[in-house]
């Protein structure tokens, strides 16, 4: 079992994505994709599993609205009641109107901030987490493929040129 | 082409029958006299509780006890009087009745085809990619606009004859004594406000009339000069479409309460016709592709239009939500009375309708995946199209019948009226062209369309 691994680069997000058809096809195994710019279809053509994060966005939704409620009951309606045009917060469900945009608020708040959390961490994208990315060109205007290799090289080294790839590399990856 | 199938004209037909014989009951059991007026309602509360009874005799007492200090005479003579004005005032609103459930259920359908009307020139104006396999199934429900805005101007001029009071201030006997109507008698006057309903209705249609031509005629073209032009009047149009919405939604409903204002009030009417627009073309375009037709139509189509569905029901609260906080929050007597007749009087349909076309679109339509089935979107549907006659039915009655609201045989009457009469015109346009575009230059997009 070898460790190398093929870097073929692209310079077209459109060239990258009938090439990952073709490698998919092929039935050899990517094991990741790096591109400057989210790619449409992309997860699609590499048979990535579907998204769960609108669930969680729901849930931390749910969360954010259970926050709200609970934050304003106390802060309104139990520790400081005010008299605010002549609307006397005795009550939540009397008050709950003008308690809605506070609500609203923090439902979209929780979930956007929480959502982009779960993404990183699921990303594995942590603070001061060193960069995965083999090239830096696929930061700027290039599109990189990995492909594991696995006593096949020069079938994949055709096959990959064959698709357009503009340099392709071959890689140890044991460190 | 389309052929009208035998079983839904049947049906539209009878549809419409039914709803005749609803109406008709409604006008015959509305009462000609006070006397009449009375003994109705109280046999209607005889049955249920004396509640009222009860309140009026409290009512009484207090009465007494603020006028011990005037004479008797004069204090009995006022009761007499104002009895004798409840009793009047009981009797215009159940002869509004009949008038008001045939008012709401008109504007209600004329307002699906006006809704769809707004999408349809959006997509042109916008040259959108996703939608032209719709256009058709879009322009058959237009093909009621004109009808329905009839009916709507009809019943307008009947107002303005006097045939019934729903707009209290063409009533020269109201204005004489309401300081307030007679500063906006400019405005609110039976001429200018027939002259304003037929500028609007003429500029709809004529729009409807050319871009229908236009995308007819784009069919068997050889270039896109029609396509071309229907974009621009699709363009102007939007412009003319969304000053004469709003003055519309002023005048045809707001006016109604001739006291009450709201600055936001036309883009409301707005997104509740234009929510209720799309929900038609989903439910048309799933009907007939059902049936067979449309079958370039995929369920990314049905998708989007369910997007739209989702996305504008929630525009719709924000616009519920952001006039009743403010008139709520403010407290204005003249601003608040609207909500507090809707929330004592209309309880039960005034929140019922934030339910239907709120929560249940919100929670049935927010995953992805449900867009794309039928059944959820055809489920979402029909709530969210009962939930804005709803709507429209709570702009309209509070004003014009006040508490003596019920949803019986006059008003499901004039519903089911407008419905056969909606499905007969709409189904009949379907049949006069094409059900595909063909000659549209974003066809091949629209065919190809996949999120």
């Amino acid at each position: 079992m070898s460790n190398q691994v093929i870097h073929a680069l692209y310079d077209d997000d459109d060239v990258l994505l009938s090439a990952v058809k073709a490698v998919v096809k092929d039935k050899h195994h990517i094991e990741e994709v790096y591109t400057p710019f989210p790619v449409h279809g992309l997860d699609k053509a590499m048979g990535l599993e579907e998204t769960r994060i609108s669930i969680m966005a729901f849930i931390y939704g749910c969360i954010g609205l259970s926050v709200a409620v609970l934050m304003m009951n106390f802060i309104m309606i139990q520790d400081w009641p005010q008299n605010i045009g002549g609307k006397p917060s005795f009550s939540y469900l009397e008050n709950m109107p003008a308690f809605v945009p506070v609500m609203f608020e923090m439902t979209v708040f929780f979930a956007a901030h929480l959502m982009v959390i779960t993404f990183y961490l699921r990303s594995r994208l942590w603070p001061f987490k060193k960069a995965e990315n083999p090239n830096p060109l696929t930061t700027d205007d290039k599109f990189l493929m990995e492909i594991a290799v696995d006593n096949n090289e020069s079938d994949l080294k055709a096959l990959l040129k064959k698709t357009g790839a503009i340099d392709i590399q071959v890689i140890d990856k044991a460190h | 082409m389309y052929t009208f199938p035998s079983t839904l004209k049947i049906t539209a037909l009878s549809l419409i029958v039914v709803g005749l014989l609803g109406i008709a009951y409604g006008f015959l059991s509305a009462p000609s006299t006070v006397a009449e007026a009375q003994a109705m309602v109280a046999d209607a509360h005889h049955g249920e509780s004396h509640a009222p009874a009860a309140e009026h005799a409290s009512d009484a007492s207090t009465h007494q006890a603020m006028g011990h200090e005037a004479g008797a005479v004069a204090h009995e003579e006022q009761a007499a009087h104002e009895a004798d004005d409840h009793g009047e005032h009981l009797l215009h609103q159940l002869q509004n009745k009949p008038w008001a459930a045939v008012y709401v259920a008109a504007f209600f359908f004329m307002m699906l085809a006006l809704g769809t009307l707004a999408f349809y020139a959006i997509q042109r104006a916008a040259q959108a990619g996703w939608s032209p396999v719709l256009f058709r199934v879009m322009e058959g429900i237009t093909g009621y606009l004109l009808p329905g805005t009839l009916i709507v101007f009809v019943l307008l001029v009947l107002s303005g004859m006097h045939w019934n009071h729903l707009f209290i201030w063409m009533d020269p006997e109201v204005v004489a004594h309401d300081k307030l109507i007679q500063g906006k008698t400019g405005f609110l006057n039976v001429p200018f406000f027939l002259a304003r309903a037929l500028f609007y209705i003429l500029g709809w249609n004529v729009y409807r009339y050319f871009s229908r031509k236009f995308s007819i005629a784009q069919d068997t073209a050889n270039d896109i000069s029609y396509h071309k032009k229907n974009f621009r009047i699709s363009a102007g149009f939007l412009v003319f479409f969304i000053v004469t919405e709003s003055m519309m939604s002023w005048d045809w409903i707001m006016s109604i309460d001739p006291h009450w204002f709201s600055t936001l009030f036309g883009w409301y009417v707005f997104a509740s016709m234009f929510v209720s627009g799309i929900t038609v073309i989903a439910l048309i375009t799933i009907y007939l592709k059902s049936k067979g037709y449309l079958e370039k139509v995929n369920d990314s189509h049905i998708h989007d239009l369910g997007k739209f569905m989702f996305g504008i029901s929630i525009f719709w609260t924000y616009l519920w939500f952001s006039q009743f906080m403010l008139i709520w929050y403010s407290n204005i007597p003249e601003e608040v009375t609207y909500f507090i007749t809707r929330i004592e009087d209309y309880n039960l349909p005034f929140f019922g309708m934030l339910v239907m076309n709120f929560i249940f679109p919100l929670l049935i339509l927010m995953n992805s995946a449900y867009k794309r089935l039928n059944l959820f979107i055809i489920m979402a549907g029909i709530v969210i199209l009962l939930g804005h006659y709803m709507d429209i039915y709570n702009m309209i009655m509070p004003s014009a019948v006040g508490d003596q609201w019920f949803i019986g045989i006059p008003e499901i009457g004039a519903f089911l009226f407008f419905l056969g009469l909606f499905i007969y015109i709409v189904f009949n346009e379907l049949t006069k062209a094409s059900l595909e575009a063909k000659g549209d230059p974003y066809m091949g997009e629209s065919e190809h369309f996949t999120y």
